[in-house]
C-alpha cells in the first residue's frame, strides 16, 4: 500500500465511521482520531519523503499508477514532490485544527460526512499526477462546499453558495477544456503529468490557448483578478471550519494548480503570455489590499486580504525563477495558516459577540484576552512581522522577483510591495477598533473567553505559523529543491 | 378497382381532422378520439401501400394489426387515466391538469 | 567572543517567559526577574566593551570588524540570504553600551512607576522584547537582518505606546507610528531590493568593504529617471531611516507616540529605537559616501531644516512630553545633519565622529530628561506644563538632575552635550556655512525651549495642589536612575571619541575648536538668559509675546497643520478617493458584473420557460406546423 493513497483511505474510513456513530461523543471520537492520524500520517510522510531524497534523483517520490479507464489512459497515479508534501502538511495541520473549531456543529453527522469528503478531494488533489484523476478530486473538494455554507451557513448562505459553486464550476469548464486539450494535444497518449512535462511536447499555437484557459481556470479558485468576488460572500456565510479550510486549502489549490499544470506543461506559453497575468495579479495584490481598508465585516476584511495574498502567490508563480517560486510555495503555507487561525478567531468572536461588524466591537481585549491577543498575533503575522511565517514568504517574493532581469517586472514588484504598508493600514484598523479601545457594546461584557477545544485549533495554528516563521530555513530547502526541474523546464 | 388515391383522400382527411381535434378540443375524451383517428389515418395508408404497391407482401397488414393492438392497449390506459383524473379535479379538462406542474 | 549572542538570547528568554507565564506570576516578581535579566546583559555588554575597545578590537591603529557568530537563516539565491550573527565594531558596540545601560534605568526605574499597573508583567515582556530587538538591530551583520529587527523594534514600539489600550488616543497613536514608519520601511525595503539586485549581497562588510568598491563598480553607469541608481538606492534606505528617525516630513508619529508609558518614551522613543536611523546611514555610510555624495548632501540639509522646525515647534508646546518629543526630533536632525557634513579618512570623518557622540550623550540626558518629566508627571498626574510650577521645592532631586541635563542639552562646558555638539559645529563649519548656521540658531532655540521646559516645571508660579496629591519626590527606584543618569551627563562628554569611532576606523586627535566653541556657549547662554527673564519669575510677558506674534504663534502650537495635512492625505484622499471607490467598483462593477451574468441566465431561461408549458395541445400545434414548414421546404426548396 502506497503511503499517498493512506490520505485518501483514512477519510473514507472516517466517513464510515461516521455513518455508524449515534451520539456526539462518537462523532467527536471518530474525526478527533481520524485527523490526528492524518496528522501524524502527514508528519511520517515528510520524514520518508526527507529521507527519500537523500537517496533518489527522481523528480517525484513515491509513485505509483493503477489504470482505471484503459480507453482514455486515465490512471489513478500518484507521486509527490516538496511542494505537494508542504501542501499535504498544511492541508492535514488545517483539516485537525478545523475539527476543533466546529465543535459545536448542529446536524453534526452529515456536516462531518461533507467534512470528510472534501478532505478527501484536498488531499486526492495534492498527491495525483494524473490530469484527470487531479480535475476529479478537484471537483470532489469544490461540491461539499455548496452544501456546508448553504446548509451550515450564516447571513445570505444560498446566495453565497450558489454563487461560490457557480463561479468554481465556471473556472473548471475552462479547466476542463484545457485538460482535454492538453491531452489531445500531446499526442492523446497519457494523462500522467510527468510524461506529458518529459516525454510529449505540446505545440505553441496548443499552448496559447490552453495556457490562459488552464491558468484562469485554477485562477479563478485562487482569486485572481476580476474572478474573485465569489470569496467575500462565500467566506462571510460560510461556518468557521469551512471558511478555515477554503482559504486555508481550497484556494492553495488554485495557486498549486496553477503551478502545477499551467505552468509546468506549457512553459513557452507561460514565457509568452506571463505577462497578462502578470498584470492582473497585480492588480488583485493591491487592490485586495485597498478593497479591504475600508470593509467593516471582519470575514469580507479578511477575504480581501486574502485575494490580496493569493494574488501575490501567483504573481510569484509568474516570475519564473526560484526564489520567487520558493516565496510562492511559502506564501501558500503560510496565508493558509494564517487565514484559518484567522477565520477560527473571527467564528470564536462571532459566536459569542453574533456580530461581525467591527463598528459594534471594542475592547474585546479585555472581556476575552486570550482570543483577543491571538488575534493581535494572525494580524501581526498577516502583515509581515518578522519570526511569524509572513514575513518570510514575502520577503522570499520579493527578493525573488526583484531579481526577474526586466525592468517590467521590477517596477511591478515594487508595486507589489507597497501592499505591505496597505496590509499594516486595514490590520492596524481592525485590531485597533475591536480589540482596544473602550468596551463598545455593554452586553459584551463578561463573554467567556476561548473554551478549552478553541485554545487547541488556535494555540497549533500559531504554534505551526511562528515555527516557520522562525526556522524558515527546512520549508525553503525542501520547496526550492523540488523546484529544480521545474525551474529548467522554464528557463528555455 | 378504386383508385389508391380515393383511399389516400379519405386518409387524409382523417388525419388532418384527427390533428385538428387534437390541437383545438379541450377535452380529453375528445382528444383521445382524435388520437385514434390519426392513427386510424395511419393504418388506412398502410394497408393501402402494402395492397397497392407491393402486392405479394404482408409487412403492411402485420403492422396495422400491430397497430391495432397497441393503440387498444393504449385507449385503455389513456381512459383509466382519464377516470381517475376525473374522480381527483372533477373534470376532463385538459387545461386543468396542472398539479404536476406547479 | 561568542558569549555576545547571550547579549541577545537574555532578553529573548525574558520575552518568552514573561509573555507566556507572565501572566500567572506576582506583578513584583516579573519586573525583578525582567530586571535582572536586563542586568545580566548590560554587564555582557560592558565586558565585550571593554574586551573590544582595549583587548582584541583594535589590530595596528586600526578597530576591526569582528564576526563572532553568524548563520544562514533563509536563502534566497546563492549569493542571496538572510543570515542572522553578530558584527562588533565600534559603533555597534557603543550602541549595546548605549541600549543596555539605558534599558537597565528603565527597568528600573519603571519598577516603581508602573507600581499596581494592570498588565505590568506585559509591559516587562515588552521592554525585554524591544531590548532584544534593538540589540538585535545594532549587532546586525547585514541589511536583511537589520530590516528584521527594525520590524520588530517597530512592533514592540507599537506594543508599547498602545500599552494603555483602553485609551482611544493611545490606540491611535500607536497606529500612527506603526502606520507611518511602515510606509518608511517600504522605502527601506525597495531600497534593500535595489542595492541587492546590483551587488548581489546584503552583507554589510562586503558592502562597506574598500571605499564601498563594490557599490560603486556594480551600480556603475544604471541610472533611472536622472538618478544614479546608488542614488535611489541609498536615497530610499535612508526614506526608512528617516521615517524611524522622525526626519521631516515623517516625524508626525513621534510626538504622538507620547501617549505610551513615560518610561518607554525615554527609552524608546528618545534614546534608541529613534536613532536607529541616524545608525543605519553611520552604518553604510561608506556606501553613501563613495557612491551617492548627492545623498548625504541631502540628508544633511533634511537634518537641519528637521532641527529648526522641531526646535521652534518645542518652545510652544505645553505638554511636556510634546516639548520633550520635539526637542528629541531636532536633536536626532542635528545627528543626521553631522553625517551629511561628514568626509571620510582622517580628521575629514569629524561628523560622522561628532553624529555618534551625539547620539551617545544625547541617549543619557534624555532618557534622564524623560524619566524626570516622569517623575513630575507621577507627583502632579498631569502632562501639563500649565498645571506645575515651583516643584523645586517638593522634588529637589528630580529638579536638580533635571537641571544637569537641560544644560546638557542646552550644551553649556562641562556637561557631555557641550562636547558633542561642538563637534558637531566644527564638522558643518569646514563644510558649510549655512548648515553651520543653521545648527547654531537651533542650539540657541535648544537652551531656550528647554529652560522655558524647566522653569515653567520648577519655578514660576506656584499652583494650587489639592491636599492628597501634594507632590512628594519620587521613591528611591526612580530617583537613583536619576542621579546615576545625571553622572552619566556630567561625565560622558570627556571621553576622547575620536579615539574610538571613524568613518574608516582609524583613531584621530580632535581638539576643541575655542572660536567655535565660544559661538556655541554665547548662543545657549542666550537663549537660557532669555528664558530665565521670562519663566523663572512667572510673567505674563510669555503671553504678550504669543500674542504679538499671532498666527505664526498658531502654527506653531499647531505644528504648522503637519498633522492635519497627513490626515487630509490618508482620510480624504486614500480613504474616500481611492478605497471607498474600489469598494464600490468592486461591489458593482465587478460582482455586479458577475451578477449580471447570473441575472442574464436566469432572464432568459425564464423568457424560454415559457415555450415548455406543458400544454400537450400546444406541443402538437408546433409539431404540425413545423412538419408543415419542413414539408413545403422539401418540396419547394428543393434543397
Amino acid at each position: 500500500m502506497n503511503i499517498l493513497s493512506l490520505f485518501v483511505l483514512v477519510p473514507l474510513l472516517m466517513m464510515l465511521f461516521l455513518f455508524a456513530s449515534k451520539n456526539m461523543q462518537q462523532i467527536r471520537t471518530v474525526m478527533v482520531t481520524g485527523a490526528s492520524a492524518l496528522l501524524v500520517l502527514a508528519a511520517t510522510l515528510t520524514i520518508m519523503f526527507i529521507q527519500q531524497r537523500a537517496i533518489s534523483t527522481d523528480e517525484m517520490l513515491f509513485v505509483d499508477s493503477i489504470v482505471w479507464y484503459a480507453p482514455l489512459n486515465i490512471a489513478y497515479a500518484v507521486g509527490v514532490d516538496g511542494i505537494s508534501v508542504v501542501m499535504i502538511v498544511l492541508s492535514s495541520i488545517i483539516v485537525f485544527t478545523g475539527v476543533f473549531s466546529s465543535w459545536n456543529m448542529n446536524m453534526a453527522k452529515e456536516y462531518f460526512l461533507w467534512y470528510c469528503l472534501l478532505s478527501i478531494g484536498v488531499f486526492g488533489f495534492f498527491i495525483s499526477i494524473d490530469l484527470f484523476t487531479m480535475f476529479l478530486f478537484y471537483e470532489v473538494a469544490l461540491i461539499p462546499m455548496y452544501l456546508l455554507i448553504g446548509l451550515w451557513g450564516t447571513g445570505r448562505k444560498e446566495y453565497s453558495a450558489m454563487k461560490l459553486t457557480l463561479m468554481l464550476m465556471g473556472g473548471s469548464a475552462f479547466l476542463m477544456i484545457g485538460i482535454i486539450g492538453i491531452y489531445y494535444f500531446s499526442g492523446h497518449a497519457t494523462m500522467n503529468l510527468l510524461e506529458i512535462a518529459n516525454n510529449l511536447h505540446i505545440p505553441i499555437e496548443a499552448q496559447r490557448w490552453l495556457f490562459p484557459a488552464t491558468f484562469l481556470g485554477f485562477g479563478v479558485l485562487g482569486a485572481l483578478f476580476p474572478f474573485h468576488t465569489w470569496s467575500p460572500d462565500g467566506h462571510a456565510s460560510a461556518p468557521t471550519a469551512v471558511s478555515m479550510l477554503h482559504a486555508g486549502v481550497l484556494m492553495k489549490l488554485g495557486g498549486y494548480g496553477c503551478f502545477r499544470v499551467a505552468m509546468y506543461l506549457m512553459p513557452e506559453a507561460a514565457h509568452e503570455l506571463g505577462w497578462i497575468f502578470l498584470i492582473l495579479t497585480g492588480i488583485s495584490v493591491v487592490y485586495g489590499a485597498l478593497g479591504a481598508v475600508v470593509q467593516t465585516d471582519l470575514k469580507y476584511i479578511n477575504a480581501y486580504s486574502s485575494v490580496s495574498h493569493c494574488g501575490l502567490v501567483l504573481f510569484a508563480i509568474l516570475m519564473m525563477n526560484q526564489t520567487a517560486m520558493t516565496g510562492a510555495i511559502m506564501q501558500m503555507l503560510s496565508h493558509g495558516l494564517m487565514t484559518a487561525l484567522f477565520f477560527a478567531l473571527i467564528g470564536l468572536i462571532y459566536g459569542r459577540t453574533h456580530t461581525r461588524d467591527i463598528r459594534e466591537m471594542g475592547g474585546l481585549m479585555k472581556i476575552m484576552p486570550f482570543a483577543a491577543m491571538c488575534y493581535v498575533i494572525a494580524g501581526l503575522a498577516s502583515l509581515g512581522l518578522p519570526g511569524l511565517s509572513g514575513f518570510v514568504a514575502e520577503m522570499t517574493i520579493f527578493v525573488g522577483a526583484f531579481q526577474h532581469a526586466d525592468l517590467f517586472h521590477r517596477i511591478l514588484t515594487i508595486a507589489a510591495c507597497c501592499s505591505i504598508v496597505i496590509t499594516a493600514v486595514y490590520i492596524l484598523r481592525t485590531v485597533g477598533k475591536i480589540l482596544y479601545g473602550p468596551v463598545q457594546d455593554q452586553h459584551h461584557i463578561g463573554l467567556p473567553d476561548a473554551k478549552w477545544y478553541e485554545k487547541v485549533s488556535t494555540v497549533g495554528l500559531i504554534v505551526a505559523i511562528a515555527a516557520i516563521g522562525m526556522y524558515p530555513f527546512g520549508v525553503s530547502e525542501i520547496i526550492s529543491n523540488s523546484l529544480l526541474p521545474i525551474i529548467e523546464k522554464l528557463t528555455i | 378497382m378504386i383508385p389508391m388515391e380515393h383511399y389516400l383522400i379519405v386518409s387524409t382527411l382523417m388525419f388532418f381532422i384527427g390533428i385538428y381535434g387534437f390541437i383545438t378540443r379541450k377535452n380529453m375524451i375528445a382528444m383521445l378520439i382524435s388520437l385514434e383517428l390519426v392513427i386510424n389515418a395511419v393504418d388506412i395508408n398502410f394497408i393501402v401501400f402494402n395492397r397497392y404497391l407491393f402486392p405479394g407482401q404482408l409487412e403492411g397488414m402485420f403492422f396495422t394489426l400491430f397497430s391495432i393492438a397497441i393503440t387498444a392497449a393504449e385507449t385503455t390506459v389513456a381512459l383509466a387515466i382519464i377516470i381517475n383524473v376525473y374522480r381527483k379535479i372533477g373534470n376532463v379538462n385538459v387545461g386543468n391538469i396542472n398539479k404536476m406542474k406547479n | 567572543m561568542e558569549y555576545s549572542l547571550l547579549i541577545l538570547i537574555t532578553p529573548f528568554v525574558l520575552f518568552l517567559l514573561l509573555g507566556l507565564t507572565g501572566h500567572k506570576m506576582k506583578p513584583n516578581v516579573a519586573g525583578i526577574i525582567g530586571t535582572t535579566g536586563m542586568a545580566l546583559a548590560a554587564i555582557l555588554s560592558y565586558t565585550i566593551a571593554f574586551q573590544y575597545f582595549f583587548g582584541v578590537g583594535k589590530v595596528d591603529g586600526v578597530f576591526q570588524q569582528i564576526i563572532p557568530i553568524n548563520f544562514e537563516w533563509l536563502r534566497f539565491t546563492d549569493n542571496l540570504h538572510i543570515d542572522l550573527g553578530i558584527l562588533l565594531d565600534p559603533i555597534s558596540v557603543m550602541m549595546l553600551v548605549v541600549i543596555t545601560t539605558v534599558s537597565l534605568m528603565v527597568h528600573l526605574y519603571s519598577l516603581a512607576y508602573m507600581h499596581g499597573e494592570k498588565g505590568f508583567q506585559r509591559y516587562y515582556a515588552f521592554l525585554s522584547l524591544f531590548s532584544f530587538s534593538m540589540l538585535g538591530l545594532v549587532v546586525a551583520t547585514n541589511i536583511f537582518q537589520m530590516y528584521i529587527f527594525w520590524e520588530l523594534v517597530g512592533v514592540s514600539s507599537y506594543s508599547l505606546i498602545g500599552f494603555y489600550y483602553t485609551k482611544p488616543s493611545a490606540v491611535a497613536a500607536s497606529k500612527k507610528a506603526f502606520i507611518v514608519t511602515r510606509f518608511a520601511d517600504l522605502g527601506f525595503l525597495v531600497g534593500i531590493l535595489l542595492l541587492s539586485f546590483y551587488t548581489k549581497t546584503f552583507d554589510f562588510a562586503t558592502l562597506t568593504a574598500d571605499n564601498a568598491s563594490l557599490v560603486v563598480n556594480s551600480t556603475a553607469g544604471a541610472s533611472f529617471l536622472g538618478l544614479s541608481v546608488a542614488a535611489w538606492a541609498t536615497a530610499l534606505i535612508f526614506m526608512g531611516g528617516a521615517g524611524k528617525s522622525a526626519m521631516f516630513p515623517l516625524h508626525i508619529w513621534l510626538p504622538d507616540a507620547m501617549e505610551g508609558p513615560t518610561p518607554v518614551s525615554a527609552l524608546i522613543h528618545a534614546a534608541t529605537m529613534v536613532v536607529a536611523g541616524v545608525y543605519l546611514v553611520a552604518r553604510l555610510f561608506p556606501v553613501y559616501f563613495f557612491s551617492a555624495p548627492e545623498v548625504l548632501t541631502m540628508i544633511a540639509y533634511i537634518g537641519v531644516f528637521t532641527a529648526l522646525f522641531a526646535a521652534v515647534i518645542a518652545i510652544t508646546q505645553t505638554d511636556i512630553k510634546r516639548v520633550l518629543a520635539f526637542s528629541t526630533i531636532s536633536q536626532i536632525a542635528l545627528m543626521m545633519a553631522a553625517l551629511g557634513v561628514s568626509g571620510f579618512g582622517g580628521h575629514d570623518g569629524l561628523g560622522y565622529m561628532a553624529s555618534m557622540f551625539h547620539l551617545f550623550t544625547h541617549a543619557f540626558f534624555k532618557a534622564l530628561l524623560f524619566l524626570g518629566a516622569g517623575s513630575v508627571i507621577h507627583a502632579v498626574h498631569s502632562n501639563d506644563m500649565r498645571d506645575m510650577g515651583r516643584l523645586h521645592k517638593y522634588m529637589p532631586i528630580s529638579s536638580i538632575t533635571f537641571f544637569i541635563a537641560c544644560l546638557a542639552i542646552a550644551g553649556i562646558p562641562p556637561f557631555s552635550g557641550f562636547f558633542s555638539k561642538d563637534e558637531i559645529l566644527v564638522a558643518a563649519f569646514h563644510h558649510d556655512k549655512v548648515i553651520f548656521y543653521a545648527i547654531l540658531v537651533s542650539a540657541g532655540l535648544t537652551a531656550f525651549y528647554m529652560f522655558r521646559l524647566y522653569f515653567n516645571i520648577f519655578w514660576g508660579k506656584e499652583k494650587t495642589y489639592t491636599e492628597h496629591h501634594k507632590p512628594h519626590e519620587s521613591p528611591w527606584l526612580m530617583t537613583f536612575p536619576l542621579v546615576f543618569l545625571a553622572i552619566l551627563s556630567c561625565t560622558t562628554g570627556l571621553f576622547d571619541f575620536s579615539e574610538f569611532i571613524s568613518p574608516d576606523k582609524m583613531p584621530f586627535a580632535t581638539h576643541i575648536d575655542w572660536t567655535i566653541a565660544g559661538m556655541a556657549i554665547a548662543v545657549a547662554v542666550i537663549g537660557i538668559t532669555v528664558a530665565t527673564i521670562l519663566y523663572a519669575k512667572g510673567s505674563d510677558k510669555p503671553a504678550q509675546m504669543a500674542k504679538s506674534l499671532g498666527r505664526f504663534y498658531t502654527a506653531t502650537l499647531n505644528k504648522f497643520y503637519l498633522d492635519e495635512v497627513w490626515m487630509f492625505i490618508t482620510q480624504s484622499v486614500i480613504f474616500k478617493m481611492i478605497c471607498e471607490p474600489i469598494r464600490w467598483f468592486d461591489r458593482n462593477v465587478i460582482d455586479g458584473s458577475m451578477n449580471g451574468l447570473a441575472w442574464v441566465t436566469q432572464k432568459s431561461s425564464s423568457a424560454i420557460k415559457g415555450l415548455q408549458s406543458g400544454q400537450v395541445q400546444f406541443y402538437a400545434w408546433v409539431f404540425v406546423a413545423g412538419s408543415i414548414v419542413i414539408a413545403i421546404l422539401v418540396l419547394f426548396c428543393k434543397v
